[in-house]
């Protein structure tokens, strides 16, 4: 029994912790949708809020869904994730400077 | 005679505690690689996203209400596999195959609304082959939907497996990599209608 114990704790996983994940991530989509579909704000704010509710609730979701942690034993999957969003922000970001650069250069 | 036969399952659980381990994290560094392939995808749609051949944009053919269906159902089916590995890890057989049956309801659903919209855009002459966006929509949703699509697959596979063979660690170390893949997938769904749906709409 206390077997089984050690293991949920050590996966990270209790009811609470779902249903903690889960209300936030109601809460972070239920925003941006709002804002956007009412029209409440100006184009700056939405994109302001889609953004940072966006990455707040990945944040959440590798929380408390994936389980993400510090943990000596966890620790490799966070650095591999970090790795991960560190070649994506390259990819995403560079591509995209790069095409909006070369297309503003050729309007020229 | 059963305390020698604990310590035996005891020393057994934790060798195979340690090879689930493993299994794990290399499952996790192939997601890794899949996050890399839908970034490859997301940058084309940044870069195509307004290449609209004169057709039709995001803001005349996103359907909001839907997408915040299909939102709904995605991080329900979360929530519920969320449910159905913690049954699994209490060895309650009964739980683990009622929540995976839940949430493959639940990703049915994504997977049906997701039809409905394509095949929708696609009647009405939007089809993928229209304009460079729809394109890249088309690509970057539908990789997506594949992905929830094995998703099911894997999850009517592993019901199959836990009815038949119950929970041996072997299978609860598959059911928590397809946790991991299906928690992911859900990671790259927010990714999706943040930036494409959303942004698109406003």
């Amino acid at each position: 029994m206390s077997q089984h114990d050690h293991d949920a704790h050590s996966h990270g996983s209790s009811v609470s912790s779902y249903v903690v994940g889960f209300v936030l991530s109601v809460i972070l989509t239920v925003i941006p949708f709002w804002a956007v579909m009412t029209g409440a704000f100006d184009r700056a704010t939405l994109f302001a809020v889609i953004v940072v509710t966006a990455v707040v609730q990945i944040v959440v979701h590798l929380k408390y869904f994936l389980h993400l942690n510090f943990t000596k034993e966890g620790k490799i999957d966070t650095l591999s994730f970090i790795f991960t969003a560190i070649v994506i922000v390259m990819v995403v970001a560079l591509s995209i400077w790069i095409i909006y650069e070369s297309v503003l250069m050729m309007m020229y | 005679m059963s305390t020698s036969a604990t310590a035996h399952h005891d020393a057994h659980h934790d060798e195979h505690h340690d090879t689930g381990r493993n299994t794990t994290l290399g499952f996790w560094i192939y997601l890794m690689t899949d996050c890399i392939l839908f970034s490859c995808f997301f940058a084309t749609y940044a870069v195509l996203f307004m290449n609209t051949a004169g057709g039709v944009s995001g803001k005349d053919i996103f359907d909001l209400n839907l997408i915040a269906g299909g939102t709904a159902a995605l991080l329900l089916s979360s929530i519920t596999f969320g449910f159905a590995m913690i049954s699994a890890y209490k060895k309650s057989k009964g739980g683990t195959l009622l929540w995976l049956a839940v949430t493959f309801l639940f990703g049915a659903t994504f997977i049906a609304i997701e039809l409905y919209e394509f095949n929708h855009l696609i009647h009405a002459g939007h089809g993928p082959s229209t304009s460079a966006f729809l394109t890249a929509f088309f690509s970057l949703v539908g990789l997506h939907g594949l992905h929830v699509t094995a998703g099911l697959l894997w999850i009517t596979i592993m019901f199959i497996d836990v009815a038949k063979r119950g929970l041996k660690d072997r299978t609860v170390t598959r059911l928590g990599c397809l946790s991991l893949f299906w928690h992911f997938l859900d990671v790259i769904w927010i990714c999706v209608f943040s930036f494409v749906y959303l942004m698109g709409a406003m």
